[in-house]
């Protein structure tokens, strides 16, 4: 008998909620299969089996959470007998599992669900069994994909609990595909790991299929319970404001050489074999990135008791979905070329739209983007994404009468409103951070160079 | 210092043991006129006389009662039994006697008793005379078991095991009677305490754990390994019971991998029990199971070949290490 | 009626009176850990001397206090003979603090340092070898002072007994190696397992002097372990007394006794008690009176009620004690920590 556990997806995940049971009680499962629709703090995730047989007991009912680890529900052969504490039917009949039903000790009817286990038996047979060697018999170093149980040396798992390292996406090189010590801290070293910030979620990353829950009309007013998403959103973005002490350095950018060069680009780019277009911001995000790899004091995490400065550039992208706001990070942004970012942010806003962002694609950003300019908004301030040191909030672009040699010329005109973490950042440097992203959005052709 | 061998270092330290105390004195088959099976008490005999230096007929039960009888009447007897293959006729009074006398009579009785017993094999000795066996004697609440591998070890171990008021099992090895080590100069009264192990090696990616014999076949194993840029640490534990075991984990949180080199045999065995207690305190700090090094499951054969071949060797420990240091990791 | 002042066997009225209560207070001593281990108060296993008593009595009287004495697990009588205390030896068998081996050895393992009881052993003849090693020690320190070593037809079947008999004769150990043939090694009849039928070839055998003793008299073995601890003691090496006797109840408490007939226990019981030929013996003499005798019981009796109290209400060993006196430090764990 094989427990389904709630899986750990993202590096915050605590506990998920059972959205929805795909397959049931008695129902067939192939390793691979999807068994569950789970709502997490960020996003929903169809959960897959591990193990074929038949989902003998579901352990934990729809609209219920559990935390990860926990088992939620049991796969096995049909006629294989449950757990001493755990009583059920093994029927063929799709059954809603309840709390109740599973008190100890109750005889439920084990005698028809062994018969009809009996002939389930024939049909399942051999395909169980080999899904069964198949789980045991994982010889390759396929923990990343996570096929089946992840092997890791103590050490090794300590070491990535220690960073918050969501070891189930590494590759392991010991025996048996086993991640040990070095394969953590290679990862540790090259990618940005979640810094050892006390108490520091990770950025603020939610994407949900699920429809904003409908409120409930009592009259006076409508109240509308909180998604996992807007909760995270609530809890992370207060605990930003009240950590950080955040200031505001705005910046006003005259944009016409950079519509100039967009043109340029996009018109070659419209012959390119794989032809895309470029955004605004995917040339702010090019901006902003050579800017920090100048500046790196800005790309920079507050601990409690040092700076850590990453040696590299993730940049995130705000993406406002009906449910929330989601953020996902154009990874190394300095080394991509201009199409490469304006592809990759398409990409990862495709993936946001449909809810199909995993847990890598928004995490481990160093610095974010938030753009509002296509709402008409002259310029507004972000909250800090934690646990990042500063945010650039763009504003629309407008033309505006601007004084030039005595005339009053008109002249396409940004406003970029950057907010710095005061313990990490100071304030000129901030501001010469600022200048520069400015410098280079103004003599664009800097960012082809 | 000067440089003498392992059997001239026992020699010693039960010499200067009987000039110091008028109680100690040697008993065994053919320690006196023969001078010792492997000459450890040669020359004993002649000075200090059969009352004090005693060939006892054969009969290792009895003459191992009479020691045990001996220590309780306030002498100090160390005893040898020529090998630790005889022992076995012993065990009664090792294990019955000896070992839960002090605590079944609520700590009245006092056995300040040596045992001396080579074990071990490698010269073609066949079944009857290789045995290792200390790990049958270091289960045994109440006893004391050691097993120097050097000079300096055999001679400051033997005295602190004579001084020592508890019974103590002093495993030595056939094939080490000869080799030569270091030991401080003559006037010079130096012991060695019977809890403690050495780290003989100093190193970041391994810690080789080892003992008797084995530690020698062990620091060659680490210079091959050192060649290719491997370097292990290793432990010589000379104490089998107790075993410093903080010396064993710190060493393992540095290195996160352990090899054990023994020259016993695998099952239930030192290594084993060994193993077993490191994952019983450092289970997180493990990079890789630990490896045992052993020697056949077989009883010693005679022949050259097959006895070469039944107990473990250097390559045997350069593979053990290599199995767990990734490649990767070490800097060719 | 006029008190003697004759003396049997050099020993005079007093010295006779104290043996004939020491007998009495070994029979009432058993009998009263009978009743104690019959109620629970006593567990595992235990050997009663119950029969045997003139051998106890007849030859630690014979020996001086700084005189050692090794023996098997039928060791009762010998550490009350030699000097323990009934209550210090019944609080041991109930596994109190105040036992002679404060609780941890039971019936089978008493010890005294002072009074020279060196065990107790529950292996059979483990204790001759050992006693030879005590007698080698006092000989090497040139003292005076012999061992008695006490052990039953049963250790005569091992290894150990030639092994000890043989060293003792070749070192001239000063032991007196005191055999107390009760008949049966637990089911073995002596007949069956000794390919000889005394001792008497066997010390021989090991070229040293030996006697074969009735055991059912008190004065008998008084006088043949004399004569041994002589020897002994000036220096003449070893001696094997056979001393034949019998144990009236089984081996041990739970023993039927199904290798022996109702029968030949009833001969014993009524002709042979050891207690009462002694008794008849002093009356006949005119050594004592009815009444110093009933006397006599009547104190054995009362001590050993004191000692069953004593016990019952003396405290266990403190949990602390498990781990004690394993070594000498109190050091136990395998694993020793020098840090922390």
């Amino acid at each position: 008998m094989k427990t389904v556990e709630m899986p750990k997806m993202g590096d915050t995940m605590e506990e998920g909620k059972i959205l929805r049971w795909i397959k049931h009680e008695g129902d067939l499962v192939n390793k691979g299969e999807s068994l569950a629709e789970v709502e997490t703090d960020k996003v929903n995730i169809e959960i897959e089996a591990f193990a074929s047989g038949v989902l003998r007991k579901i352990l934990v009912p729809e609209g219920e959470s559990a935390p990860i680890g926990t088992g939620i529900a049991l796969i096995g052969a049909p006629d294989e007998p449950l757990p001493g504490n755990v009583s059920g039917n093994g029927s063929t009949r799709v059954t809603a599992s309840t709390p109740t039903e599973m008190e100890k000790g109750e005889k439920t009817s084990e005698a028809p669900a062994q018969k009809q286990g009996g002939l389930l038996r024939e049909e399942i047979g051999a395909g169980y069994l080999q899904g069964a060697s198949q789980e045991v018999n994982v010889q390759t170093a396929r923990t990343t994909e996570s096929q089946g149980r992840v092997f890791i040396s103590p050490i090794a798992r300590r070491l990535a609990e220690e960073n918050q390292l969501d070891y189930t996406r590494i590759h392991g090189t010991g025996p048996n595909g086993r991640i040990i010590k070095m394969d953590i801290e290679a990862v540790l070293t090259q990618q940005q790991a979640v810094p050892a910030v006390p108490a520091a979620p990770a950025p603020i990353q939610a994407i949900a299929p699920e429809a904003v829950p409908a409120g409930i009309d009592t009259g006076e007013v409508i109240e509308i319970p909180l998604t996992a998403m807007r909760r995270t959103i609530a809890k992370r973005l207060s605990q930003s404001m009240q950590t950080a002490p955040h200031f505001y350095v705005t910046s006003i950018i005259d944009t016409g050489k950079l519509a100039e060069l967009r043109k340029q680009i996009n018109e070659y780019a419209e012959k390119d074999s794989a032809p895309v277009k470029v955004s605004f911001n995917d040339l702010i995000i090019k901006a902003v990135a050579r800017a920090l790899l100048r500046m790196p004091q800005v790309n920079v995490s507050f601990a409690e008791d040092r700076l850590i400065q990453k040696k590299q550039v993730h940049i995130g992208m705000a993406v406002a979905l009906e449910q929330g706001l989601i953020v996902p990070v154009v990874r190394n942004a300095d080394q991509r070329g201009i199409l490469d970012i304006a592809r990759e942010s398409q990409r990862l806003a495709e993936l946001a739209h449909t809810g199909k962002l995993r847990p890598e694609d928004f995490s481990g950003g160093t610095f974010t983007v938030s753009n509002l300019g296509m709402f008409d908004v002259d310029s507004f301030t972000a909250v800090i994404n934690p646990p990042e040191s500063a945010i650039l909030a763009v504003g629309s672009i407008t033309p505006t009468p601007v004084v030039v040699d005595g005339q009053i010329v008109v002249r396409d005109r940004m406003k970029v409103t950057l907010s710095s973490d005061h313990r990490a950042i100071d304030g000129a440097t901030a501001a010469r951070f600022l200048q520069e992203v400015k410098r280079l959005l103004e003599e664009p052709f800097g960012l082809l160079l | 210092m000067r440089t003498i061998t392992f059997r001239d270092a026992l020699r010693e330290a039960i010499r200067e043991e009987m000039q110091r105390d008028e109680r100690v004195f040697i008993l065994g088959e053919d320690i006196a006129g023969y001078g010792g099976t492997y000459a450890v008490s040669k020359g004993l005999f002649e000075e200090f006389g059969e009352k004090r230096v005693r060939d006892t007929p054969l009969a290792e039960e009895v003459i191992t009662g009479a020691a045990i009888g001996a220590a309780l009447g306030g002498l100090r007897p160390i005893l040898e039994l020529m090998t630790i293959n005889f022992s076995l006729l012993a065990s009664d009074q090792i294990v019955n006697q000896a070992a839960k006398f002090r605590y079944m009579f609520g700590g009245q009785p006092e056995i300040r008793l040596v045992v001396r017993m080579p074990g071990g094999g490698g010269a073609q000795r066949g079944a009857q005379h290789s045995q290792m066996l200390e790990s049958w004697y270091a289960h045994i609440p109440g006893l004391k078991v050691v097993m120097p591998a050097t000079p300096y070890d055999a001679k400051g171990m033997l005295k602190s095991a004579v001084r020592d008021p508890d019974p103590v099992l002093f495993i030595e090895h056939e094939l080490l009677y000869n080799i030569k080590g270091e030991v401080p100069d003559e006037d010079v009264d130096y012991t060695v305490p019977l809890d403690r192990g050495e780290v003989r090696r100093e190193g970041q990616h391994v810690t080789i754990i080892t003992f008797s014999r084995m530690l020698h076949v062990t620091m060659q194993a680490v210079e091959d390994l050192a060649k290719e840029g491997i370097e292990a640490e290793v432990i010589d534990l000379r104490s089998i019971r107790p075993i410093d075991i903080d010396l064993i984990i710190n060493s393992v949180k540095k290195t996160n991998r352990v090899v054990i080199a023994e020259e016993g045999w695998k099952y239930y065995g030192t290594g084993q029990g060994l193993a077993a207690l490191i994952y019983e305190y450092a289970f997180d700090y493990m990079d890789a199971p630990v490896q045992h090094v052993n020697s056949a499951d077989v009883p010693m054969p005679y022949s050259k070949v097959l006895e070469r071949a039944a107990l473990p060797n250097k390559s045997d420990i350069v593979n053990a290490v290599k199995a767990i240091v990734p490649q990767a990791l070490v800097r060719g | 009626m006029a008190i003697s002042n004759l003396t049997l066997a050099g020993l005079t009225r007093t010295q006779l009176l104290e043996m004939h209560y020491k007998m009495a207070l070994l029979r009432r001593f058993e009998e009263k850990s009978a009743e104690e281990y019959t109620r629970g108060k006593i567990g595992g296993f235990m050997h009663l001397y119950i029969g045997q008593e003139a051998v106890g009595v007849g030859a630690i009287t014979a020996l001086r206090p700084d005189d050692k004495i090794l023996s098997s697990y039928r060791e009762h009588g010998h550490a009350i003979v030699k000097g323990m205390e009934p209550r210090v030896v019944m609080a041991e068998l109930f596994g109190k603090i105040t036992g002679c081996s404060k609780g941890k050895g039971g019936s089978m393992h008493m010890w005294s340092n002072e009074l020279g009881v060196l065990g107790g052993n529950a292996i059979v003849a483990a204790q001759m070898p050992i006693a030879a090693g005590v007698g080698l020690a006092m000989q090497y320190q040139e003292l005076d002072t012999i061992v008695a070593c006490f052990f039953g037809d049963g250790a005569v079947d091992e290894g150990a007994f030639h092994e000890a008999l043989n060293l003792a004769s070749i070192w001239n150990l000063p032991v007196v190696y005191i055999c107390e043939n009760n008949q049966y090694s637990m089911g073995m009849a002596v007949q069956k397992a000794w390919a000889v039928d005394s001792l008497l070839p066997r010390a021989a055998g090991h070229n040293m002097p030996g006697e074969q003793i009735d055991g059912m008299d008190v004065i008998e073995v008084y006088e043949s372990t004399k004569r041994a601890v002589e020897r002994a003691r000036s220096g003449q090496g070893p001696t094997l007394l056979e001393i034949k006797t019998y144990r009236f109840r089984g081996h041990s408490m739970t023993d039927p006794a199904y290798y022996r007939t109702r029968d030949e226990e009833q001969q014993w019981r009524t002709t042979r008690d050891p207690i009462g030929i002694f008794e008849k013996k002093l009356l006949e003499l005119d050594l004592a009176t009815q009444n110093e005798i009933d006397a006599n019981d009547a104190r054995a009796t009362q001590v050993a009620e004191d000692a069953a109290e004593f016990a019952e209400n003396s405290p266990d060993p403190a949990l602390e004690e498990l781990y004690t006196d394993v070594m000498v430090d109190n050091s136990t764990a395998l694993a020793r920590r020098h840090e922390v």
